[in-house]
């Protein structure tokens, strides 16, 4: 019996890659912020603050920001995929190969596909979503405070195991998607395709119920008076994504299971004989991945709606348009997979199908657009940096759009598929859209999260870069597509179309000074957090309940449930002279923190690093332990506690005194 | 003026020039904005989990769908007609259904408070469960033993994938009894208590209502 | 039958899950029964080789089968419109929508992918699929 192989499986000292001076240099430099920081947090005696009021926590605002966090940091290094690969594509011509051998340049586009899918846009939104929620339906927290934790750590461990495929091993070298039979145990018999397959089936568990823990409090939590249709937007958007997480993740957890059978256990789904079938993949796997991008859509759709109506001091027209056609999307974003790969085979009758309802699925999209348009319509319109970015929104994801109705008829996408043309348009409708609208919520609501502005300088900067930025890198590539360059390339051979990835190489350099500057903002404004300060908890005028609270909103967020008369309660509440309470607190009955959903997804990421290795051992062992102390902790019945009424009351009159001092 | 019960629900377009008047509204007139009693939200555990199972309901489709696709793809190799022993079926459909009733008498124990009564019928429920995993085991292990193994062929993928994913579902059921059946020892029948025995409940019959599509869609149908 | 009412109205605002009745002893026999009943006759359907066409065996057992889950849910699930006001229902009639897109959806795609792109597959994909 060989011990090594007992113990780490197929982990030796060559699965790190110490002859790739560009991930040991990387490495370098993670170890040298990491000792850094936990110098820092060691000096400053944080990490029993860390542990106690954020690890542990079980608030949703808290663990909204540590989302954010997530989704930020990793878009970093998505970010450094990307431009990676720019660079490559802008020298690697003829006889000039570049500086990435094509085996690490496919592990770049597959890693940063799915970073920027499932580490940032999915922690953005779902950041997003959880903090300001609760606060637009009156409510203290979501319906499962302890899920909402758990599902974070679970989506961390995913990002945990995707960052250590860097160091140990490699990543896959499949793509996003990781089709079979590539991605199969006769094609990629590494690692790779194993990092991939349990980073993003322990993420899944996270995302699905969160979208369980969402819904439920959509529907069961609203203050009273709150009908469906006097829910804000924004809770209406996050309601029909929950509704799409829920009823599309199951779905991608079924296929990369499959995929893990035909990988570990020799079964037959996916291969090319003995009756596998690798299309099945495909299909099933778009049947997740088109809801996924309006998974990713929908709720900044909500957001627009929201800073549209708030800039322009107007309420939201069409506000019931509005929600039949999120309905509508949400029904629909169902019915389209097959336009993903119309040219796999499946003929003409099923490809008029899928492209009927392609473009069927653009027309609710429309009428949004329209029904902002008519909302800014005789507004009085503050061209603060939300609108901003909502403009720069508007003009860019309909450009993307259009494009995806070529896509959609199916002639046309047997040239286009697969082709820099589809690079361009989903970049066009993520960027434009997701991204536009994740900077455009951030800096409307990143006062209400922490109590004072962003630095408008540093934020219109950033504006600019990226947006002129996004303009430069992906119009060559609509060009390109055009011209019948495929995507995936490392190296081309015809140096006619070197200046059109040149320029877009200059895109992303423009791009990655858009980033530079949000981080700059950031950094500035906590440094000048006192000039910036707002003590109203409404720097907007804003329409909806989250702007009635503090900035930061207290632990329970509303001392007295809000009752609810109309839409835009907050602007009725304000229309009819409402004045805070004085007295009358009553003590509010809160969660407990707990450590268990750290520890449950601590012990996950141990389970699927030792699958990825094979080290069955340390499999069981992990398995073991996660299900033991998963039971261990549903025998605590003790999980919650009351903060007392006159530290309401004193929480209160503190903020009723700034008030009145204030004006 | 702003109208109380507007068709649109929106507040009207006067709004958008309106000024605030602070302390106006202090009359009885003002409609009441917070609400004063101790309030609490109505518990969503049951809600939840019932979507939960509506999203476990999905993978299985998608394993159902995988089999429908695949379940005649047998390389060259035993069908569902050479392999299945539906009087074997037959039992262990039979065990199933029969955990199924002994839930249902749980349940009524507890709606008349009798813990004894409860955690005995929820045992004899266990029971049915793990006989109705010991059939399915020795089931899969009399086919690998004979070489009809899952890696054999499409067809027997997808069968041991489907199946074996409802009796790996069955098994967390059964932990999940057991552990209840320690809860209930040491605290009774209090609400957290019964909100998991309701949960448990679901999830019981949800496995039964998947068995039927198992048995009807892949042994009945495969036979044929 | 009436404790199920005598919950302690403590913190957690307790389980009146908007109309939830309370199960019964009859209920849960009338279920038993008739799902005994809708398992009995398919097996014997298929093992007494009753019906001349597999095809349509295939729909009869199919059929029965759907209706023995809709006898699982009104008696062992107490599906009804107002639990939880409406929204387990809702809840379901989705899914079951989204069941069937997935599906039927797949099943018809695959047909042609494979009819098109994998000609010498000797693929029955008719008979009960």
């Amino acid at each position: 019996m060989d011990l090594q192989k007992l113990v780490f499986g197929r982990l030796t000292w060559d699965s790190i890659p110490l002859h790739e001076p560009i991930l040991i240099a990387t490495f370098a430099a993670v170890m040298l912020g990491g000792i850094v920081l936990l110098y820092l947090l060691s000096r400053y005696r944080l990490w029993g603050y860390l542990w106690r009021d954020w690890i542990t926590s079980i608030d949703h605002k808290k663990i909204g920001i540590m989302y954010m966090i997530l989704g930020i940091v990793m878009l970093l290094r998505g970010f450094a995929d990307a431009i990676m690969m720019r660079i490559q594509q802008a020298i690697a011509f003829g006889d000039a190969t570049g500086y990435l051998p094509p085996h690490h340049y496919d592990q770049i586009f597959t890693a940063h596909g799915v970073i920027m899918i499932f580490f940032v846009a999915m922690p953005l939104v779902t950041g997003l979503m959880n903090y300001i929620v609760p606060l637009q339906i009156g409510a203290r927290d979501v319906a499962f405070p302890f899920l909402n934790n758990f599902s974070f750590w679970m989506t961390t461990s995913g990002a945990v195991l995707v960052m250590a495929s860097l160091f140990v091993g490699e990543f896959a070298k499949t793509g996003w998607l990781a089709y079979p039979p590539l991605s199969g145990l006769e094609f990629s018999p590494d690692v790779g395709v194993d990092y991939y397959i349990w980073a993003l089936q322990i993420a899944g568990i996270g995302t699905l119920l969160s979208g369980i823990n969402l819904v439920v409090t959509i529907v069961k939590m609203r203050a009273p008076g709150m009908t469906m249709m006097k829910m804000p937007v924004f809770s209406w958007t996050a309601l029909c994504t929950n509704v799409l997480i829920i009823i599309s993740f199951p779905v991608l957890t079924a296929t990369l299971a499959l995929l893990g059978m035909d990988r570990y256990v020799g079964t037959q789904f996916f291969t090319n004989d003995l009756g596998g079938n690798p299309m099945m993949y495909v299909n099933l796997i778009w049947i997740w991945g088109h809801p996924e991008v309006y998974i990713l859509i929908l709720p900044l759709f909500g957001v627009f709606s929201e800073v549209v109506a708030t800039h322009c001091r107007k309420p939201l027209f069409g506000y019931t348009s509005m929600v039949y056609a999120t309905i509508v999307i949400t029904v629909l974003s169902y019915l389209v997979w097959l336009h993903h790969f119309f040219t796999m085979g499946s003929g003409a009758s099923v490809n008029s199908f899928f492209g009927i309802t392609t473009m069927i699925i653009s027309i609710p999209t429309g009428a949004k657009i329209f029904n902002w348009l008519f909302t800014m319509y005789r507004g009085r319109i503050r061209f603060e940096l939300p609108m901003m970015w909502t403009v720069a929104f508007m003009l860019t994801f309909v450009i993307g759009g259009m494009t995806g109705v070529m896509l959609a008829v199916p002639p046309a996408d047997f040239i286009l598929h697969n082709s820099l043309f589809l690079i361009a348009h989903f970049h066009n409708v993520i960027i434009g859209g997701v991204l536009f609208g994740l900077f455009a919520a951030i800096n409307y609501w990143f006062p209400k999260a922490f109590g004072f502005r962003l630095n408008t300088f540093w934020g219109k900067c950033s504006f600019w870069f990226w947006v002129v930025g996004f303009w430069v890198a992906f119009m060559p590539l609509y060009i390109l597509g055009l011209m019948g360059i495929t995507r995936r390339l490392s190296h081309f051979t015809d140096p006619s179309l070197q200046i059109w990835f040149q320029i877009a190489a200059v895109g992303a350099f423009l791009i990655a000074l858009g980033i530079a500057c949000f981080l700059i903002q950031i950094y500035v404004s906590f440094r000048d957090r006192e000039s910036l300060r707002d003590v109203t908890g409404d720097p907007w005028d804003g329409r909806t309940l989250e702007w009635s609270t503090s900035s930061p909103p207290p632990d329970y967020n509303f001392a007295f449930t809000p009752r609810v008369h109309t839409g835009d309660a907050w602007w009725h509440m304000k229309q009819m002279g409402y004045k805070r309470p004085e007295e009358g607190f009553q003590p509010v009955h809160m969660p407990k923190n707990t450590g268990a959903g750290f520890i449950i997804a601590a012990l996950s990421t141990v389970c699927g690093f030792a699958l990825i290795w094979h080290m069955w051992p340390l499999v069981v062992i992990s398995f073991a332990a996660t299900v033991i102390y998963s039971i261990y902790h549903t025998f605590n019945y003790n999980r919650d506690y009351h903060i007392p009424a006159e530290e309401v009351a004193r929480v209160e009159n503190e903020r009723t005194l700034q008030l009145a001092n204030h004006v | 003026m702003l109208k109380m019960s507007v068709p649109c629900s929106l507040p009207t377009m006067s709004d958008t020039t309106a000024i605030r008047h602070p302390g106006v509204a202090s009359q009885s007139a003002a409609p009441e904005f917070l609400v004063k009693e101790d309030h609490h939200p109505e518990n969503g555990t049951l809600l939840g989990f019932w979507i939960y199972l509506m999203s476990d309901c999905l993978i299985f489709a998608c394993l159902f769908a995988v089999y429908g696709v695949q379940g005649r793809s047998y390389a060259g190799g035993p069908s569902g007609a050479e392999l299945f022993e539906l009087p074997l079926v037959a039992l262990n459909t039979a065990m199933l259904l029969l955990s199924s009733i002994t839930y249902g008498f749980a349940m009524l124990k507890s709606q008349e408070n009798k813990l004894g009564g409860t955690i005995g019928w929820l045992i004899i429920t266990g029971l049915f469960g793990l006989a109705f995993l010991s059939l399915e085991i020795y089931e899969f292990a009399h086919l690998i033993h004979i070489g009809a193994g899952p890696q054999s062929s499409a067809f027997l993928s997808a069968f041991f994938t489907l199946v074996g994913t409802h009796g790996l579902h069955v098994t967390f059921g059964v932990i999940w009894l057991v552990t209840l059946l320690f809860q209930l020892k040491r605290h009774g029948l209090i609400p957290e208590n019964r909100r998991r025995l309701m949960c448990l409940s679901m999830f019981w019959h949800f496995l039964d209502v998947v068995w039927i599509g198992v048995f009807t869609f892949v042994y009945l149908m495969g036979v044929l | 039958m009436s404790a199920n009412h005598n919950h302690a109205h403590g913190h957690d605002a307790p389980g009146h899950e908007g109309g939830h009745a309370p199960s019964t002893f009859k209920g849960y026999m009338t279920g038993f029964v008739l799902s005994v009943i809708l398992t009995v006759i398919p097996f014997w359907l298929v093992m007494g080789n009753i019906i001349e066409s597999p095809a349509n065996t295939g729909l009869v057992i199919l059929l029965i089968g759907a209706v023995q889950m809709v006898v699982h849910m009104i008696y062992f699930l107490h599906m009804n419109f107002r639990s939880e006001g409406g929204w387990t229902m809702l809840a379901l009639i989705f899914t079951v929508v989204i069941v069937v897109i997935a599906m039927a959806g797949s099943l018809w795609v695959m047909y042609h992918m494979n009819t098109n792109m994998m000609p010498h597959m000797l693929h029955d994909m008719t008979s009960g699929s």
